[in-house]
């Protein structure tokens, strides 16, 4: 790593001056001169271009060419982080909270010199960048992997999940995992599934805004992630994100019920179908609901980490041909969620795949691309052809959640008829038994 | 300060950046760049968490402290500010017409673009950012320009964007209006080559001029800023902020200069007396002023607060010592307590007893803190964390003067004096914006826009001498006028005298406009119709258009002064004689005309009649 992203003639040149990332240099090109410290390239672009951190605190690239000439001006220091490590002290009359990491950056630092953000991973880093998070608990940190969110995958789910079970079954008295935004929904899901018995609070949380930022939104998240993880009396699995734009109040959203419903903003994540399980400000919580699952002092968590891999999500889309169900099963797939459309319907140009699946005993489930609301087969023929083909109508369980949930059902059974009937069955509040009506987008206008 | 410092002698080194929005649409948005006035459509809270390696090393801790208890608000409008500056959406690629802007105004200060554009972040906690740093980047290095026969060094032309507006604050909340956010803005930096308080304005206004040239800038108060950096030897350089008038910039800079030579004073005093760094040692001092008749801190003891006092030994009538006109060194502590501690003041014993501290009080005071004769006492009333806080600042503040002065960002005030912000960020708060990937400038990019350079104003000037057989003097004038373009219109259509043209545009109009006339209403219509006539020798007509506008604002005296200037252009003295009458007769202490009269009456003839 002397010469991160430079490669070709470049790195030529580079060597052939003895110059290092982090060294102070003199670039000489096409009649300019820049002095600078050479920085690492960290991006895609062009590879003819180096790049210079000048003293002003600008970055620029200058484009080598065969005439450039790089001087070594000092040879430069390896960045140092030297910000006081506050020593944490344990208070045996506050909680332990564990925070288990998975690659998402719960807390980093900038290094100026070079620009790079060096992530905390440490429970000193995390409790000097979030010091109110010592407050609320005594803090713990394990990591149990270190991908990013869209990296992740069910093998991962399993390991993170043995690891919260490991924490609480030591005497955690909550969970927080610190994940990436763009797959938490999936992770929330399988977590609430394999983790039988829980009777501790595990509460995922990630950030919307880098932490290496002023105005990241991973503090109050993580304020609030500990808070429910150390005082809530909640014994499932929950996802804890910013309520609204402002930096005011984090959500307690179930694990099975939430999805990202918006690439960047802080209150991308959102309850379907259902109310929230409650909020938090200020560290203290604030219930909407008594439908949970209470926590107790006592008792054992196991993991049923077991999952079946082969199984799709297939978004219905107008005369979809029946090969694509036709491919999925000749290439082994063990289970099919199908993504429909409005009450759960799909065209009559896939029904030939779904009754190949049907006679492979392979399992079809429906839900529906609207997200909000629930499937009914039964009021137009449509859906009661599909049913007739086997398919198993999955209630207003959201498409993502009745994937993993295929995934870990096929995991305990092969059978069909088991397999619908855990499908139907509510295992970790996927399955929302009435609509509240006040429970839909809220209009943006007024009307007139 | 006095006329006559030898700005030469005391080694002033004054350089400046200035800051023109352009007139484009957002630079890391769509959004338009439109400045509101109606009730906003949504207030959002935020607050911002100081990384604390982006605070300078000693007052970090106080800084994040006064900072981390206040939230900011900021105002929305629906149709003019998006998730962008909210800091909601990631940052749109930057808009190319605005970067195209800025390598044009480069290239016209022969200054050599880079070759690739890096986004950075600068850290800005004060809240003005919604994400807390502003993105800017370095589009060219090495240009110049010549002010008085002299070389300026232009080392750097950068792109960034404005910040949001601040319209309001209270104790917890800082308000802000996105409208402004975003707007991208051009800085041009100058080296620190002047040496005296009147030409950077000059350059100024030439910069002024070569931006508007591009036909892409905004115009009107506020939208082209200059920040001034200003050292005089053994002094350090500060960073004064938002001077928004050309006018303004001489007097700041004599105001700095006067600054930093009386805080060289305080500093030579200090070292005369034998005065070493400052104990901390913070008094509680509650005890003394448990009854005290002091308003001030009768509210602070109510609330739950402390006096906290610190003895500055040494330090006694230095305080009250005036550095500024109307500002003193003990302003100085104050504006730093002020900031750090989140107070709303300090007292010192130079200024003691008064505002309802008695003698006694003061006595007993410097007899706790063992203060003498040659010793100072400042004392804060609040809760105390922020008593702490600003005391502190205070220590430290009075430490520097031991040493001389201290490098900072000021604010200008109104009247030319300066006030504390921060300290002088170093390069050390820039960090590079990973959401927008590298842009390469290519050589076809900058041969395009080379290929379509607009005339800079020296060109312009010898244009206007050699097209138009204008005067040295008036060609000047205009090719940093505003009227430029009007000029060369009028010219165009009417065929009049381009000589008449351009002296009634940036003669009488301009001298109109200072006597606080509303030109406005002489628009160009009236204008073209006006030199319309006179070319076609038809005064008839050009009587009847200025009838027409005088009829516009019925007694408007001005119209007779602009009337009478016209014949006397063309010779007809005694009727130029007859309109200046008749103005002073609607407006007898009307000075235009009057000197006009004057001037027509001392000479009789001639074409002399400049304002």
């Amino acid at each position: 790593m002397v010469m991160p992203g430079y490669r070709g003639r470049i790195e030529r040149i580079l060597k052939r001056a003895s110059v290092k990332v982090g060294d102070k240099v003199k670039v000489e090109s096409r009649g300019r001169t820049y002095v600078g410290v050479l920085m690492p390239r960290t991006d895609l672009g062009d590879p003819n271009h180096l790049v210079l951190k000048l003293s002003s605190g600008y970055n620029v690239g200058v484009r080598v060419e065969a005439a450039t000439k790089v001087t070594l001006l000092e040879s430069g220091e390896l960045p140092r982080l030297t910000l006081p490590r506050p020593e944490i002290v344990q208070d045996p009359n506050k909680p332990l909270v564990t925070i288990v990491g998975t690659g998402g950056t719960i807390a980093s630092r900038v290094d100026y010199r070079t620009g790079a953000v060096y992530p905390s991973f440490t429970a000193e880093d995390i409790c000097s960048a979030v010091p109110e998070i010592a407050e609320i608990a005594n803090i713990r940190v394990v990591e149990a992997c270190n991908v990013f969110s869209e990296h992740m995958t069910p093998d991962l789910w399993v390991k993170i999940a043995r690891v919260v079970a490991r924490e609480i079954n030591a005497g955690a008295a909550g969970v927080v995992v610190a994940h990436g935004t763009d797959t938490m929904g999936y992770t929330s899901a399988a977590l609430s599934f394999m983790l039988r018995g829980l009777f501790r609070p595990v509460v995922l949380v990630g950030s919307q805004r880098s932490s290496d930022r002023p105005s990241s939104d991973a503090a109050l998240n993580l304020i609030s992630a500990v808070a429910v993880a150390a005082r809530s009396d909640i014994a499932e699995v929950t996802v804890v994100m910013h309520g609204t734009t402002d930096d005011d109040f984090c959500l307690i959203h179930r694990g099975t019920k939430v999805r990202k419903c918006h690439t960047s903003r802080r209150d991308a994540f959102q309850s379907i179908n259902e109310v929230p399980l409650g909020m938090v400000r200020n560290a203290q919580i604030k219930m909407f609901r008594d439908d949970y699952q209470r926590a107790s002092q006592g008792g054992r968590v196991r993991v049923q980490g077991k999952m079946e891999r082969r199984v799709s999500l297939v978004k219905v889309t107008p005369g979809l041909p029946s090969n694509v169900i036709r491919d999925i099963i000749s290439s082994g797939g063990k289970g099919i969620v199908l993504e429909g459309t409005g009450l759960g319907h799909a065209p009559e140009s896939l029904f030939d795949g779904l009754a190949l699946a049907q006679r492979r005993r392979i399992p079809v489930v429906m839900t529906s691309q609207c997200l909000w609301g629930r499937v009914d087969m039964n009021v137009y023929s449509t859906g009661r052809d599909l049913l007739r083909l086997g398919v198993i109508p999955a209630e207003d369980m959201l498409p993502e959640v009745a994937w993993v949930k295929l995934m870990w059902v096929l995991g305990r059974t092969r059978d069909p008829e088991r397999v619908a009937k855990l499908m139907l069955q509510n295992v970790a509040g996927e399955i929302t038994p009435r609509t509240r009506p006040d429970v839909f987008l809220r209009p943006i206008f007024e009307a007139k | 300060m006095k006329s006559g410092t030898d700005y030469e002698r005391i080694g002033l080194r004054v350089g400046f950046e200035i800051h023109q929005e352009l007139d484009t649409h957002k630079l890391f948005c769509r959004c338009p760049s439109r400045l509101r006035d109606e009730v906003p459509d949504l207030q959002v809270r935020r607050k911002l968490r100081p990384t604390q390696s982006e605070l300078g090393e000693v007052d970090r801790a106080a800084l994040a402290e006064a900072i981390k208890g206040k939230a900011f608000s900021y105002q929305v409008y629906f149709d003019s500010v998006c998730l962008v500056e909210l800091d909601e959406e990631p940052p749109h690629p930057v808009n190319e017409e605005a970067l195209d802007v800025a390598l044009q105004v480069a290239l016209l200060l022969n200054a050599k673009p880079v070759d690739e554009v890096h986004v950075m972040r600068k850290t800005v906690i004060d809240g003005s950012n919604t994400c807390g740093f502003q993105r800017t980047m370095l589009v060219a290095t090495d240009g110049s320009l010549e002010v008085n026969g002299r070389r300026i060094n232009i080392p750097t032309i950068c792109l960034e964007e404005d910040a949001a507006r601040k319209v309001g604050e209270n104790a917890e909340v800082v308000h802000y209006r996105l409208d402004r956010l975003g707007i991208p803005l051009i800085e041009i930096a100058t080296g620190p080559d002047f040496s005296d308080p009147e030409t950077p304005a000059k350059a100024a206004l030439y910069l002024g001029q070569l931006l508007r040239a591009t036909g892409k800038v905004k115009r009107g108060i506020g939208t082209i800023r200059q920040d001034i950096n200003i050292s005089v030897a053994q002094g350090a350089r500060q960073e004064i902020k938002g001077v928004q008038e050309l006018g303004l910039i001489s007097t700041v800079i004599e105001r700095e200069v006067q600054r930093q030579l009386a805080l060289l004073e305080i500093r030579d005093e200090l070292r005369r007396r034998g005065a070493g760094p400052v104990e901390k040692n913070l008094i509680d001092a509650t005890e003394i002023f448990s009854k005290t008749s002091s308003r001030v801190i009768q509210k602070a003891l109510a609330s739950g607060g402390l006096v906290l006092a610190l003895k500055l030994a040494k330090f006694a009538g230095l305080l009250g010592r005036e550095i500024q006109p109307g500002r003193r060194f003990g302003t100085e502590l104050s504006d730093r307590a002020k900031i750090y501690g989140g107070v709303g003041g300090l007292f010192h014993t130079d200024e003691l007893p008064g505002y309802g501290i008695t003698a006694e009080e003061v006595d007993r005071l410097r007899q706790r803190l063992g203060a003498g004769e040659m010793d100072a006492v400042v004392l804060v009333a609040d809760v105390k964390e922020r008593a702490t806080a600003a005391l502190e600042a205070v220590l430290q503040r009075a430490n520097e003067a031991l040493v001389g002065v201290p490098e900072e960002t000021r604010r200008a005030l109104e009247d030319g004096n300066t006030e504390f912000m921060r300290p002088l960020p170093g390069a050390s708060r820039m960090y590079p914006e990973t959401d927008i990937p590298p842009i390469p400038i290519t050589a076809a990019r900058i041969r395009r826009i080379r290929s379509r350079l607009p005339e800079t104003p020296e060109k312009i000037c010898a244009r206007l001498v050699e097209s138009y057989h204008l005067s040295q003097e008036l060609a000047e004038r205009l090719s940093l006028s505003e009227n430029l373009k009007i000029f060369e219109e009028l010219v165009a259509s009417t065929g009049a005298d381009p000589t008449l043209i351009a002296a009634t545009l940036e003669g009488t109009i301009i001298s109109l406009r200072r006597e606080g006339v509303k030109v406005e209403l002489i628009t160009s219509e009236v204008l073209r119709d006006l030199f319309s006539s006179v070319a076609k020798g038809d005064l008839a007509k050009a009587m009847e258009d200025l009838s027409r506008a005088v009829s516009l604002e019925p007694g408007a005296a001005y119209t007779y002064v602009l009337r009478g200037d016209l014949y006397w252009e063309m010779g007809d003295l005694e009727s130029a004689r007859r309109d200046y009458a008749k103005a002073l007769e609607l407006s007898p202490e009307y000075h235009e005309a009057l000197k006009r009269k004057r001037r027509l009456e001392d000479k009789g003839t001639g074409h002399d009649r400049k304002a």
